[in-house]
């Protein structure tokens, strides 16, 4: 029920982040470079002295974000009302050989005024890409989207998701990769090799948006007895024929969702969460036809792991009306629908929180000079009832300044539902980002 | 205004020849219009052959209040032949919207296929190009008045010929096929020694003016292409203005269907 919308033409913040992996990153990082510049050597041409000028450029930004609860915590260390972060992140980036030849660098920062596991860091993107005609190899650290759909992004795989970021779980964490692109008549085929797995980021005790116990950060086990070094791979193909846009693709190694239980040591009151991350095996698919007004989506996946075997599915449309009320308006209205086969689940056992949901959206482009736009979406278990809403404005002030504005309302009175260990949790968000 | 776009595309399922073939094919026009559409025609004919080009694009947005904001954006185009062009248009500034990239395949009767890379998520999303009427990142240019030019995109009907700086121009009315397009009509002036555009006049759905274009200091490129290196858009309508000054522009540059891919956008610079 985490509602998020993706809004054209208007960055997200894309903010992100963890600290404790960061040295682990860094080691592997180091060997994904040399293997990049060694890769990167040996494919000087020497034959343009003009083409192969390396052209530098800098951007990023920085952004300072206010949240406020309207209601005191639910569980006594967590901070009452206000938080406020900074987050800061660069973009730098070099090419060469007419752009054939690409390093990109992109660190995060962000620092909590309360929650710690909310001040972290992160490599979003340290890659070398080497771009040839009809394939392209990127090396390093990288962050791959797939899907369709706007309300769960349910086929996106490769990246961890940082969920001490934001809730909406489409902030992730960069993951370590070799990937081969190869571009053929009949659609682009993708091989990823995956070194180094990232764990899930959560809240910390003093956090918000959390449930009742928090998930040990250093209590962490594996299926694979190789651990957090398990090589994952996945295989995908995509392609665009006529009004259709699809994507297939299998997907093996560590599930990037914990199996979450409560630490068995520890009875008394400081109980927490210990984090299994088993192996799995994932096929998926994601289409969009998109006929005149109307965007048909459909994203699906079979998962395997060695405790469950399930199908899940998120489906649905978007429709827009370009120009209402005579005016420079444009309005898209959505609806999407989500399933699980594992259906209704008690809170704290494995499955999805997604497996009857329905979910609605509108999006307002104001199509002005400023870009202003105002996001609006509300989602429902139609098993129990449990609803969340939220409502996003942004707008450009000046040419360097976006200011945004959430409120998000959470509300179950199920208490199976984690929806309603967070029904305290309504809050708004002002933030404001410094774009250079 | 149907019948004349089922003659059209009859018109062009029969035509193997392509374009020259439409004006032989074309019989149930009058004589105005006729020589409407050969002297777009004409003017299609005199620019072909440029293959592929890039060009950097300052817009200067101007409210009433003569307020301004600036977007910069890079061009890459492919010409195809028999189907519309490829394009990729990539976002500089303003700041927020960097490394946003914009693919589209024209199609001269078909609707275009279209692609957003949006950089925050790293997601290619594909769009409807319903919105032709739309305005382009805020400014006053509509999407369709950027698109590729294409014949068969309108019907047409020659006005007469009309001196415009220092030029005789022919003064031809253009009928937008797609219905849904933001114009009921555009006049377009052309002159007739070397078929360039100076002027359009825009008339929205209620036919009544709502924009002008002007085209200025037109350079000639590879000895054949022509392009103007400055356009205004006036509104008359809400007093606003926008105006696009273009450089660096550069012809057969070896671009082709390679950069023209999914791929190719999520790496757009």
């Amino acid at each position: 029920m985490y509602l998020s919308l993706s809004k054209p033409f208007t960055s997200e913040l894309s903010t992100i982040s963890l600290t404790h992996s960061l040295l682990k990153k860094a080691k592997l990082s180091v060997t994904a470079t040399a293997v990049g510049a060694s890769l990167l050597l040996s494919s000087f041409t020497p034959t343009s002295a003009v083409a192969n000028e390396v052209e530098f450029e800098a951007s990023g930004n920085v952004s300072l974000e206010q949240r406020y609860f309207f209601e005191e915590a639910l569980y006594p260390e967590q901070l009452s009302h206000s938080q406020t972060s900074l987050s800061v992140e660069p973009e730098l980036y070099w090419q060469w050989n007419d752009g054939s030849d690409s390093v990109i660098f992109t660190p995060f920062y962000r620092v909590d005024s309360h929650d710690k596991q909310r001040t972290h860091g992160d490599i979003r993107e340290l890659a070398y890409i080497h771009a040839s005609d009809d394939w392209e190899l990127r090396l390093g650290i990288r962050k791959e989207f797939w899907g369709v759909t706007e309300f769960q992004h349910l086929v996106d795989v490769i990246n961890q998701t940082d969920g001490v970021e934001d809730f909406d779980g489409e902030d992730k964490l960069g993951q370590q990769m070799v990937n081969l692109s190869v571009v053929n008549d009949w659609g682009i085929v993708d091989v990823f090799l995956l070194p180094g797995f990232r764990e899930r980021t959560y809240a910390g005790v003093e956090g918000r948006l959390r449930g009742p116990l928090v998930v040990d950060e250093d209590n962490v086990s594996y299926e694979s007895s190789a651990g957090q070094q398990h090589l994952d791979v996945a295989l995908r193909w995509a392609h665009s024929v006529g009004d259709f846009d699809l994507g297939a693709y299998w997907f093996h190694g560590t599930n990037r969702e914990a199996y979450l239980s409560p630490t068995s040591e520890n009875t008394l009151q400081q109980s927490s969460l210990q984090q299994y991350y088993s192996q799995m095996d994932q096929l998926g698919v994601d289409v969009q036809a998109t006929l005149g007004d109307w965007l048909w989506k459909f994203e699906g996946i079979h998962r395997r792991t060695s405790l469950e075997d399930f199908w899940a599915s998120q489906a649905g449309f978007e429709y827009s009306f370009i120009g209402v009320f005579d005016s420079n308006l444009d309005l898209g209205l959505l609806m999407e629908h989500s399933w699980d086969s594992r259906g209704e689940v008690e809170l704290g056992a494995q499955g999805s929180l997604m497996q009857n949901d329905l979910f609605l959206g509108a999006r307002l482009a104001f199509n002005d000079m400023q870009s202003s736009e105002l996001l609006m979406g509300i989602g429902s278990d139609l098993d129990h009832n449990a609803f969340s809403f939220m409502i996003e404005a942004s707008r450009r002030f000046g040419d360097n300044f976006i200011a945004s504005f959430d409120v998000r309302l959470l509300q179950s009175n199920e208490l199976n539902d984690l929806l309603y260990t967070l029904s305290n949790d309504d809050h708004a968000q002002l933030s404001v980002a410094w774009y250079f | 205004m149907l019948t004349k776009k089922i003659v059209m595309s009859a018109a062009l399922a029969l035509s193997t020849l392509s374009l020259l073939a439409v004006s032989t094919d074309s019989f149930a026009l009058s004589a105005e219009e006729q020589k409407g559409l050969d002297i777009s025609l004409e003017a299609k004919k005199r620019d072909l052959g440029w293959q592929d080009s890039t060009a950097d694009m300052l817009m200067l947005l101007r409210n009433k209040q003569g307020q301004e904001s600036i977007r910069e954006i890079k061009m890459k185009s492919l010409e195809v032949l028999n189907d519309g062009d490829k394009s990729l248009t990539i976002f500089n500034k303003p700041r927020d919207v960097k490394g946003t990239a914009f693919l589209s395949f024209s199609h001269p009767v078909d609707a275009d296929d279209q692609w957003l890379f949006l950089p925050a998520l790293k997601r290619v999303k594909r769009i409807s190009s319903r919105n032709k009427s739309g305005p382009f990142m805020g400014s006053e240019f509509a999407f369709e008045d950027l698109s590729s030019f294409e014949v068969e995109k309108y019907t047409y009907k020659y006005l007469g010929v009309d001196e415009l700086n220092g030029m005789t121009n022919f003064k031809v009315e253009q009928y937008p096929v797609d219905e849904n397009s933001g114009y009921t009509r555009r006049i377009v002036w052309i002159d007739t020694t070397e078929y360039r555009i100076h002027k359009i006049d825009f008339y929205d759905r209620k036919d009544s003016l709502l924009k002008t274009l002007t085209f200025s200091d037109y350079k000639q490129y590879l000895a054949k292409h022509w392009r103007a290196d400055n356009q205004e858009m006036i509104n008359h309508q809400n007093g606003k203005s926008t105006e696009l000054k273009w450089s660096d522009y550069n012809f057969k540059t070896g671009l082709s269907d390679s950069d023209f891919n999914r791929n190719s956008l999520k790496r757009a610079r």
